[in-house]
């Protein structure tokens, strides 16, 4: 294996829009290329990572607790949660769909608070464990983010389109707000991660952005 | 003075590497974190413009057909991809609706409509109008197009309304099937590489 060598001493600095390696030693403040704003790492990683991670983490708990969707079926009305809603696949032998919702709505969103977590905290203590692994688990996070979105277009689909009046109606409620805010706050969440940190080996030190400080 | 041209740096870890040709299925990874440094894509300038085309085509088919329609005791009921993004949009919930028009109408209409508009000046060797704005565009818009999501989200909605009535899904959902699989081949990061071939 050759000696790997880090952009920054080569004087390099990585372009997050358009994949430029630009040259740092000419102090440029955006890319030459695309006109992004340069940063040797994304700006406040750690306060905006954890700002998102707990507004998700508070919304997590309406978005369970309240109901997502009300079914009118002949006069009767029943208010379901997320969970009911998995509930109520299981027993009806649909088994695969039940695991499906479960896996988008209630696994994803908690898989990312535990993994996002546990990447902020080790790389505040400047841990080497398991630096690959924790690269890939950052990526793991990025990759299924945005599935968590799944119950929110099953809740606007079937609500668009059982609209019977008296005969049935389904109508969403406001569980289904928190639960879109969650799935938005954990993405932001991601993306204010940089992963660079992870091979940081000192505990890293605040990089704020001094060109935006009023 | 290096060539940063022929660099690519590790987004994940910081790492420099030069980069090399790929052969088919081929992937180069960075070496100490394992991320994905450069991919193999043997698609032509014409073949992908030709897709965006298809995939323009497809998206107003998703979007003008409804994606399923349900029948209950005479009564029957067909709605679009904007009928359920309206659905949410009643009451105190309405920035919910946004996120959900954001994420599988706006955002894959910005996508293609400037893939079409970037690819087909390349195809020309020009740069387009607007080339920069319109490229950093389409790398902000990728996390929020969810197409894929809004596909097997329509799958469970008709397995969800199967046990109440009759569901038959319509041609919005066959177009959406087929476009979500598009965009993920034509809207991905190796766009990119129209930085290098319009210089």
């Amino acid at each position: 294996m050759t000696d790997l060598v880090e952009a920054s001493q080569l004087n390099l600095v990585l372009c997050h829009t358009c994949g430029k390696a630009c040259d740092a030693t000419r102090a440029l403040h955006e890319c030459d290329r695309c006109g992004a704003p340069l940063h040797e790492r994304k700006p406040n990683s750690l306060a905006r990572t954890w700002a998102y991670l707990i507004a998700a983490l508070v919304f997590y708990i309406p978005a369970n607790l309240l109901p997502v969707m009300n079914t009118q079926m002949l006069g009767e009305g029943e208010d379901s949660t997320i969970m009911s809603g998995v509930i109520e696949f299981a027993s009806h032998g649909a088994w695969d769909i039940a695991v499906i919702i479960f896996i988008a709505s209630i696994a994803v969103p908690a898989t990312k608070f535990v993994a996002l977590g546990l990447l902020l905290v080790t790389v505040q203590r400047g841990s080497t464990w398991a630096q690959k692994e924790r690269s890939t688990l950052y990526r793991f996070v990025e990759l299924i983010g945005y599935w968590s979105m799944l119950d929110v277009l099953v809740v606007a689909l079937v609500a668009a389109l059982v609209k019977f009046q008296a005969l049935g109606d389904i109508e969403p409620r406001p569980g289904i707000l928190f639960f879109g805010l969650v799935v938005v706050f954990t993405m932001l969440a991601a993306m204010s991660f940089d992963p660079r940190m992870i091979w940081e080996t000192r505990p890293p030190k605040e990089h704020t952005d001094e060109v935006s400080s009023h | 003075m290096l060539d940063t041209d022929q660099l690519i740096i590790c987004e994940h870890c910081d790492c420099v590497y030069h980069k090399v040709p790929l052969k088919k299925h081929q992937k180069a990874l960075c070496q100490r974190c394992g991320a994905v440094l450069q991919r193999y894509n043997g698609m032509t300038l014409q073949q992908r413009l030709a897709l965006s085309i298809t995939a323009g085509v497809l998206w107003l088919m998703a979007n003008f057909y409804p994606v399923m329609s349900i029948s209950l005791k005479g009564l029957s009921n067909s709605a679009t991809l904007w009928d359920s993004v309206l659905a949410l949009a009643d009451g105190p919930i309405t920035f919910i609706a946004l996120v959900a028009a954001i994420s599988i109408i706006i955002a894959p209409m910005f996508q293609l409509a400037i893939l079409i508009w970037v690819l087909g000046f390349a195809l020309a060797s020009k740069r387009s109008p607007g080339f920069i704005t319109f490229m950093r565009w389409l790398e902000s818009l990728r996390p929020w197009s969810m197409l894929e999501v809004c596909l097997l989200g329509a799958m469970v909605a008709v397995f969800k309304l199967a046990g109440l009535l009759d569901v038959l899904p319509g041609i919005g959902l066959f177009a959406l099937a087929i476009l979500s699989l598009l965009m993920i081949r034509i809207a991905g990061r190796d766009i990119r590489e129209l930085w290098d071939a319009l210089p």
